[in-house]
C-alpha cells in the first residue's frame, strides 16, 4: 500500500496551522480588544481565554514542527526569508504569554505596564503573522510593492482576529461586556470584508502562479463557490450579531461558528492557490519532503496521539464551559 | 568591528537556550512537588497543605509561562539560525521534536488550564489527575529533548542511505550511550533546583512571618528533597563523567584541564588555563587524582587535549563552569544535610539558617547553567559529535539581521527576568494564606 506521504503531511501541517489560527486567533483578538474595555471587563476577558492560551499556541509549535519534520529543505528557506517577522512574532507571543501572569501578580505601575504589554504583544504577534502570510503567498519577493501587500495582509489578519475574539466574547460573556463584544465583532467584520476584498484583488496581481491557478477556466467557475460561501458566512455573522444586538433570540455560538467558517473557507482558498508548492513557485511538497522513513515514524505517532489530543482538548473546553467570570484568574 | 555571523548566531542560540532552561529546570520537578502538596491536602483536608498548594501553584504558573514562551522561541531557532542542522540530521531531530510536541506539549498545556483554574469545577480526583498529567507532560518533554541532545553528544543508531543521514534503529537513537546518564542527571538537577527554590522562598516568608504554617511545611519539603537528591546527584554526575570519558574524551580533557596525555594525571582543583602556551598557570592539583577518579587506577593513562587536535573545545569556559557546578553541588549537600539535621523532629530553624536557604534560592540555576555550559561547549567544535560541525550548520542570515534579533531578545529577556524576580520575591513574601473560594465539596471525600 503506497500512500503519498508528503501529501498527507502537507494536509496535516495545513490542519495544524488552521487550528492554530482559529484558536490563538480568538485569544490574540481578545488581547487586541483590551483597550476598548474597562478594568473589570478586562479581567473577565482575560478569564475567558486564560485556561486555553497555552494549548492554543501549541498548535503553532506543531505546525512549524511538521514543516521542520516533513519539509526540512523548505523549513530553512521559509524561516530564513521570514527572519525578522518571525522574531517580531516570537517577541509578541512571549510578552503576551507572560503578561497573563504578570498583570495579576504585579503591583502599581508594573500592573499597568503588563496590561499594556498584553495588548502590545497580542497586536505585534497578530500583525507579524499577517505580514508573514503576505510574504509567504508572494514567494518572499522583495520590493516596496510586496512590502505594502504584506502590510495589507497584516492589517487584514488583525481584523480577522478581532472578529474571532469578539465572537468568542459573545459566547463567553454576558451583560454590558457582551453588548460591547457584539459591536466589536461587527467592526471586525467590516474590517475583514475590506481586508479580504483588497487581498483578493492584490494576490493575483502580486503573484503570477496564483493568477494562473485562479483564472484557469472552467475550474474558475467551481472556484467561485469559495468567495460565494464566504460572503454568505459573512452575511450570517452580520445578521446574527444584528439580531443579538436587538435582543432577538439567536444562538450565541452563531457568530463564532460563522467566523470559523470564514476562516476555513479562506484557508481552503489559500491551500488551493498554493498547492503543490511549499515555497511558492520554487519548491513543491515532494521536492522538499524528508525521506519516507522519517515521515512514517512521525505519522504513526501522530495518528496514535492526535485522537487523545483532540479528546482532552474537548474535555478542557467542557470544563470551562459557560460564561467567564473575573474571579477565575485570581489564582 | 566586523561582526562574525557564526559567533552572533551562537551567542543568540546560547542566550535563548540558557534563558529557556531556567524555567523548566524549576517546573519539571515543581510539578511533582505540587502533586505531593495536592495529595497531602486530599488526604488530610488540612488548610495548611491547601495554602501551600495554592501559593506554589501561582509560582508554578508564572515559571511555566516563562518556560512555554521561551520554548516557542526555541522551536523556531533551528529554522531561523541553524538550517544546516535540519538539513543534515533532520531525519533524527525532526521525529524526536515531533514526538515531544505531540506527546508532551499538548498534554501539559491542556491540563495546566484544568490544574490552575479548574479546582472548583471538577471532582477532586480529576483535579489531582490533572496535576499529575502536567507533571508527566513536563517529564516527557525532558525525556524527548534529552534524547535528542544526548544523540547529538553520542550519536548511534543512524546510517547514511542515498546520501541522507537517517535512523536505522530508533531504539539505539533514543537510548544512545549517554542518554540514561544525562536524563537522570537533568531530572535530579531539576529536583534540586525546585527544592532550593521552594526552601529558599519559604525561608524568606518565615523570616517575615515566623509562624506561617504553609511556609513551614514547604520549607521542610524543600530541605528534605534537597538532602536526598544532592548526594545522589554527585553519584550520578560521577557515573556521567565516566561515560563521557568513554565517548567524548576531548570534553573530559578540557574539563580536567589536561593539555598533554599523561599517566597518573593530576586532579586540577583550580588553575588559570593558558590557551596560548597550552598549560595551566597557578595550578593547585592533587597528583594522580584524575587517573584515580576517572580510571580507578592511579597510573592509568588519560588522553590530553593534544591527542584531539585540532578538534578541541574552548578550554577555559569548560574548565571553570565544571568547577562552579561541582562547587555548588557540594555546598548544596552541606546546606541541605545541615538543614535536615537541624530541623529534625520539627524544630524551628534559627534565623541565620533561614537566611542561608534564602540566599541559596537560585543555587540550582547556577549549577544547572554551569553544567549545560560544560556539556555543550565541551562538545565543540561538533554540533553532532563526529558527524556535523557547528560552523557547517549555521544559516545565511547576515550580521545586521542577527544583531537586530539578538538585541530584541536581550531586551525582552532582560525585562522578563527582572519582572519575574520582582514578582517571585513579592509572592513569596506574601505567603499563601490569602482567602480563596473553597474547592468543590466532593474534594474531601477522596481517600
Amino acid at each position: 500500500m503506497s500512500i503519498d506521504l508528503p501529501l498527507v503531511f502537507a494536509a496535516l501541517m495545513g490542519a495544524a496551522v488552521l487550528a492554530y489560527v482559529v484558536l490563538d486567533g480568538y485569544d490574540l483578538g481578545v488581547g487586541m480588544l483590551m483597550p476598548a474595555a474597562t478594568s473589570g471587563e478586562q479581567d473577565v476577558m482575560v478569564s475567558s481565554i486564560g485556561p486555553f492560551w497555552d494549548a492554543n499556541e501549541t498548535w503553532l509549535v506543531l505546525g512549524v514542527g511538521l514543516l521542520l519534520v516533513a519539509f526540512p529543505a523548505a523549513h530553512g528557506v521559509v524561516l530564513t526569508a521570514l527572519y525578522l517577522p518571525v522574531t517580531a512574532m516570537l517577541i509578541g507571543l512571549m510578552l503576551r504569554g507572560v503578561a497573563f501572569e504578570f498583570r495579576v501578580k504585579a503591583e502599581g505601575w508594573h500592573r499597568e505596564l503588563w496590561n499594556w504589554l498584553f495588548w502590545a504583544g497580542s497586536f505585534l504577534a497578530a500583525a507579524a503573522q499577517g505580514y508573514m502570510l503576505g510574504a509567504y503567498i508572494t514567494g518572499f519577493e522583495t520590493g516596496f510593492g510586496y512590502f505594502l501587500f504584506s502590510m495589507l495582509v497584516a492589517g487584514g489578519l488583525c481584523g480577522g482576529y478581532v472578529l474571532l475574539g469578539g465572537a468568542w466574547l459573545i459566547l463567553r460573556t454576558e451583560g454590558v461586556l457582551q453588548k460591547k463584544a457584539i459591536g466589536w465583532t461587527r467592526w471586525g467584520l467590516l474590517w475583514v470584508a475590506l481586508g479580504v476584498a483588497l487581498v483578493s484583488i492584490a494576490t493575483p496581481l502580486a503573484s503570477e502562479p496564483v493568477r494562473d491557478t485562479w483564472f484557469d477556466f472552467p475550474r474558475t467557475a467551481a472556484l467561485m463557490l469559495l468567495p460565494l460561501a464566504s460572503a454568505l458566512a459573512w452575511l450570517w455573522i452580520w445578521r446574527s450579531t444584528g439580531r443579538l444586538k436587538r435582543g432577538d433570540s439567536v444562538p450565541e455560538w452563531a457568530p463564532f461558528a460563522g467566523a470559523v467558517t470564514v476562516y476555513v473557507l479562506a484557508f481552503a482558498g489559500l491551500a488551493y492557490s498554493l498547492f503543490p508548492y511549499v515555497v511558492m513557485d520554487r519548491i513543491t511538497i515532494w521536492e522538499a519532503a524528508a525521506p519516507p522513513s522519517s515521515l512514517k515514524v512521525v505519522l504513526i505517532g501522530a495518528l496514535v496521539v492526535l485522537p487523545f489530543i483532540i479528546a482532552y482538548t474537548v474535555f478542557s473546553y467542557h470544563v470551562f464551559r459557560g460564561k467567564a467570570s473575573a474571579k477565575l484568574y485570581d489564582h | 568591528m566586523e561582526s562574525d555571523p557564526l559567533l552572533l548566531a551562537r551567542i543568540q542560540f546560547g542566550l535563548n537556550i540558557a534563558f529557556h532552561i531556567l524555567f523548566p529546570s524549576i517546573t519539571i520537578a515543581l510539578a511533582w512537588i505540587l502533586v505531593y502538596f495536592r495529595i497531602r491536602y486530599a488526604r488530610t483536608g488540612s488548610e495548611t497543605w491547601l495554602a501551600a498548594y495554592r501559593l506554589w501553584t501561582k509560582i508554578f504558573a508564572l515559571s511555566f509561562a516563562m518556560g512555554v514562551v521561551s520554548g516557542i522561541v526555541m522551536s523556531f531557532q533551528f529554522g531561523t539560525n541553524w538550517p544546516g542542522f535540519m538539513e543534515n540530521v533532520g531525519n533524527i531531530a525532526g521525529p524526536l521534536l515531533a514526538y515531544e510536541v505531540l506527546t508532551a506539549f499538548f498534554l501539559e498545556a491542556t491540563f495546566l488550564g484544568v490544574m490552575l483554574f479548574g479546582m472548583s469545577r471538577v471532582p477532586g480526583w480529576v483535579h489531582v489527575s490533572s496535576t499529575v498529567l502536567v507533571a508527566i507532560g513536563t517529564s516527557l518533554s525532558a525525556f524527548w529533548i534529552l534524547a535528542l541532545n544526548s544523540w547529538m553528544q553520542t550519536p548511534t543508531g543512524h546510517g547514511i542511505v542515498d546520501g541522507h543521514l537517517i535512523a536505522l534503529d530508533w531504539w539505539q537513537v533514543v537510548f544512545n550511550p549517554s542518554f540514561p546518564y544525562r536524563f537522570t542527571h537533568m531530572m535530579i538537577a531539576s529536583g534540586l533546583t525546585a527544592a532550593f527554590v521552594v526552601a529558599g522562598l519559604s525561608a524568606w516568608r518565615l523570616l517575615r512571618a515566623a509562624g506561617d504554617p504553609a511556609a513551614k511545611v514547604a520549607l521542610r519539603t524543600g530541605v528534605l528533597v534537597a538532602a536526598v537528591l544532592a548526594p545522589l546527584q554527585i553519584v550520578v554526575g560521577d557515573l556521567h563523567g565516566l561515560n563521557t570519558l568513554e565517548h567524548q574524551p576531548a570534553k573530559v580533557a578540557a574539563i580536567e584541564g589536561l593539555w598533554e596525555t599523561a599517566h597518573g594525571a593530576p586532579l586540577v582543583l583550580f588553575a588559570v588555563p593558558n590557551v596560548r602556551e597550552k598549560r595551566n598557570d597557578f595550578s593547585i592539583e592533587i597528583p594522580k587524582g584524575a587517573s584515580l577518579i576517572l580510571r580507578h587506577d592511579a597510573d592509568a593513562e588519560i588522553r590530553g587535549l593534544n591527542a584531539f587536535e585540532p578538534d578541541v573545545p574552548p578550554v577555559a569556559p569548560v574548565f571553570f563552569a565544571f568547577r562552579v557546578m561541582v562547587g555548588m553541588g557540594m555546598l548544596m549537600v552541606l546546606l541541605s544535610w545541615y538543614g535536615a539535621w537541624r530541623m529534625r523532629k520539627g524544630v524551628a530553624p534559627p534565623r541565620w539558617l533561614l537566611w542561608a536557604f534564602a540566599g541559596f534560592t537560585f543555587s540550582g540555576w547556577i549549577a544547572t547553567l554551569a553544567g549545560w555550559l560544560v556539556t555543550e561547549i565541551g562538545r565543540q567544535p561538533w554540533l553532532v559529535t563526529g558527524v556535523l560541525r557547528t560552523a557547517d550548520a549555521v544559516g545565511p542570515v547576515g550580521a545586521a539581521q542577527l544583531g537586530a534579533s539578538l538585541t530584541g531578545y536581550i531586551l525582552t529577556y532582560g525585562l522578563m527576568l527582572i519582572a519575574y524576580m520582582v514578582v517571585m520575591t513579592h509572592l513569596a513574601g506574601k505567603g499563601g494564606a490569602s482567602p480563596e473560594p473553597q474547592p468543590a465539596a466532593t474534594e474531601r471525600a477522596i481517600a
